[in-house]
């Protein structure tokens, strides 16, 4: 019973919580990862793409909602989703038209790129805000619970409780499948193998008749869309607020370098690995450890490596430790 | 020569004009910021006292209180100091109501008010710290200090048998001095502080922070945040998981923000502590705010009317408004002796103190200046049922 009890504290309080994360970060890592595979730059304007793809949901899911739609217990947002993700290619598009396009016919540095991206960044960061303001904004309806913990205690009859939120199951279903469909996109599709030789050698995928304009539309069709559905994830599960989402660069970045950045599939195993460590690291393990160990080996403190203040310090010291160790991260992606 | 008589005359008009002209009063609040929700509040609350007097015509030498607003933002020290600064130098304000939150003030207090000699009467900083700082006998609070709040909270929850505590609090001097406070007073009482730690406002999650609460083993969770903020989502996120079924909120926790937002799951799972009082002094704010449309229960408002009100006695007992005037007079006004003054009755009182006669502002709170200038302070507590926060009684 015990052990069953300290499973459940720890499924409970870590697992569920850190696996949406995880999930959240790899859709965003995998989005700055096909940026930087095909266009060769850190796109830092990702982060506020997802604050902007995010705000055209909640203003839909809001219209939606005052028409009177809804899906059921599902949230709202999913029927908003296609409509921010229109969106957000749109602005995506425009930008690489009005911004990176004359960097690219001028083959600048990739460090020009990135500034340019900073620069791309305030503005949509303005623009969100303008918009939208600054606040907390909730849009999530449907059913809030999939298992509640009095439920669950009354079903199992253990001390602890375990509840699953189904934001945190949408979030981890809607990963899977979009994971997936890239994957086979970029494995199966003509243009997915096109994608793939323009990024593995530029001029010999345009020798053999690859349209290289046709591949950087793509490529921001695939990203701006990841970065909306990771960005209304991460609203729904938490809340909208767009100082969050630029927080949200960091850990994603540090995802997409400690997979191997350029590596779709290392991008989504750098999500997993620092949602993973930074819930583990900050995590108190005393009632976990309270449930397994006998009596007098029972810890009086909380057993906590770190406070829950340094939740960020987590993904600078995986990314600090990657790039002494192994600056090509577990995928073997470029090295930056 | 024409001409010159048309300027004196113009010259003349001017001077008389100058006559007349209001004095200003500071009125400095986080009109942005974590407590953007209660200040309007706070603000319209102060200067329904302003104009109260004013419109009495009974000030001396027929000053009249005009109200100049600015914000403190409750966060940011440099923004406040200069927006505090703006006050004194530029409005030539007579005397200041606020700031709100308690990093603010301090800073206001120590860089500007004081040096400028400009009396200070802070609604709702309440940090412990602001009891020792060196104020030359400028800065007074119509609230309490959180050393007091934490005691009665640490009191209550005796009496209701809570002996083991977790323990959050916002990361500022406000959060930190409550939960000092609390900490003390409830471990010389007998119970136990299994953690306590701090949380920042302005995040998406607090999971993780909920995770490691949650871990120290307590059933009941004091939340010493703001109602707008951190606070909210750490009860969100408790209530989620499932860590703790019973909480305790302070006063930054009060608002029927948090009860809507939050819903049905929070009914009957929380009781708190807000500034407050009952009796004839309530009674007759509670009456006047509403004649006046006014809502007399939000958060700080009897607090910020009494603020107001002590600035428009305090320059009819010392017969102009003249600041340093201001603050010798702040303590015969607000104590024993004298007639007692409650709200809607200033007319009387600035009749009374400027024929220099003894009077005992009672106000909203039944303001008492103990110590360095701050309220001995009454709570109300409260619980929170059927979607209302409903007080069930007073400290």
């Amino acid at each position: 019973m015990d052990v069953l009890n300290a499973l459940v504290l720890f499924l409970n309080f870590v697992m569920i919580p850190a696996t949406a994360y995880g999930a959240q970060l790899a859709l965003g890592a995998l989005g700055v990862t096909l940026i930087y595979a095909v266009l060769r730059f850190s796109n830092f304007a990702h982060g506020d793409m997802m604050a902007f793809g995010t705000m055209l949901v909640v203003l839909v899911t809001w219209g939606l909602q005052s028409l009177g739609v809804s899906l059921g217990p599902l949230p709202t947002a999913l029927l908003a989703l296609p409509i921010g993700i229109l969106g957000t290619i749109v602005l995506a598009l425009v930008t690489d038209a009005s911004v990176y396009r004359f960097y690219r016919s001028k083959r600048s540095e990739p460090v020009i790129f990135v500034i340019a991206s900073v620069g791309v960044m305030f503005v949509y960061n303005a623009l969100t805000r303008f918009v939208i303001g600054t606040d907390d904004q909730r849009f999530e309806d449907g059913a809030r619970f999939v298992v509640k913990v009095g439920d669950f205690r009354k079903w199992s009859g253990l001390d602890e409780g375990l509840a699953i939120r189904t934001s945190q199951l949408i979030t981890v279903v809607v990963m899977i499948l979009t994971v997936a469909f890239v994957f086979w996109f970029l494995q199966k599709t003509r243009t997915g193998k096109a994608m793939r030789a323009y990024s593995d050698n530029e001029d010999l995928a345009l020798l053999s008749g690859i349209s290289p304009e046709r591949v950087v539309r793509i490529t921001w069709i695939l990203a701006a869309a990841l970065a909306v559905i990771a960005g209304t994830l991460y609203g729904l599960d938490k809340s909208f607020r767009p100082f969050t989402y630029f927080q949200l660069l960091l850990p994603i970045f540090a995802a997409a370098i400690v997979g191997g950045i350029g590596h779709p599939l290392g991008a989504v195993a750098g999500g997993f690995v620092v949602a993973y460590s930074e819930v583990m690291v900050t995590y108190a393990y005393k009632g976990v450890l309270t449930y397994l160990l006998p009596e007098a080996w029972r810890p009086e403190g909380l057993v906590q490596m770190l406070g829950t203040d340094y939740k960020f310090a987590v993904s600078f010291i995986i990314l600090v430790v990657v790039l002494l160790i192994r600056p090509t991260g577990i995928f073997r992606g470029r090295t930056i | 020569m024409r001409r010159i008589l048309l300027a004196t005359a113009a010259c003349a008009g001017l001077a008389s004009a100058a006559v007349a002209e209001p004095t200003n009063i500071g009125i400095i609040l986080g009109f942005t910021g974590p407590l953007e929700s209660i200040t309007p509040g706070m603000a319209a609350s102060a200067e329904l006292a302003l104009k109260e007097a004013s419109d009495s015509g009974k000030l001396p030498g027929g000053i009249t209180l005009a109200p100049t607003r600015s914000d403190s933002t409750c966060i940011d020290a440099a923004a406040a100091t200069t927006a505090a600064q703006q006050q004194v130098n530029t409005q030539k304000v007579a005397a200041i109501v606020g700031a709100d939150c308690s990093g603010v003030t301090t800073a206001i207090a120590n860089n500007v008010a004081i040096p400028a000699g400009v009396v200070m009467i802070s609604p709702s900083a309440t940090s412990p710290a602001l009891s020792t700082i060196e104020d030359d006998g400028y800065f007074f609070r119509t609230a309490p200090s959180d050393a007091r709040q934490g005691e009665i909270l640490a009191a209550i929850a005796m009496e209701k048998g809570i002996k083991e505590v977790a323990v959050t609090f916002t990361n500022n001097d406000y959060g930190k001095g409550l939960a000092d406070s609390f900490g003390a007073a409830f471990e010389k009482a007998g119970g136990k502080v299994l953690i306590s730690a701090p949380h920042e406002d302005g995040k998406a999650d607090y999971s993780s922070e909920v995770a490691a609460l949650q871990a120290a083993g307590a059933d009941t969770l004091m939340v010493f945040g703001y109602v707008d903020q951190g606070g909210v989502g750490v009860v969100q996120a408790s209530l989620d998981t499932g860590a703790f079924e019973s909480f305790v909120f302070a006063d930054g926790m009060y608002g029927q923000s948090l009860i809507d937002k939050i819903g049905d799951d929070i009914n009957g799972k929380v009781w708190g502590t807000l500034p407050g009082v009952e009796g004839e002094a309530a009674d007759k704010f509670a009456a006047y705010a509403k004649e006046n449309g006014m809502d007399p229960t939000g958060t700080y408002v009897p607090e910020s009317y009494d603020a107001g009100a002590l600035i428009a006695l305090s320059i009819a007992a010392s017969g102009s408004a003249d600041r340093t005037g201001i603050r010798d007079k702040m303590m015969d006004v607000a104590n024993e002796p004298g007639e007692k003054i409650y709200a809607g009755e200033l007319a009387k009182g600035i009749e009374l103190a400027a024929a220099g006669t003894d009077i005992d502002y009672e106000g909203a709170t039944g303001v008492e200046f103990v110590g360095p200038g701050e309220a001995r302070g009454s709570y109300r507590v409260y619980e929170i049922k059927d979607d209302k926060a409903e007080t069930i009684g007073y400290r």
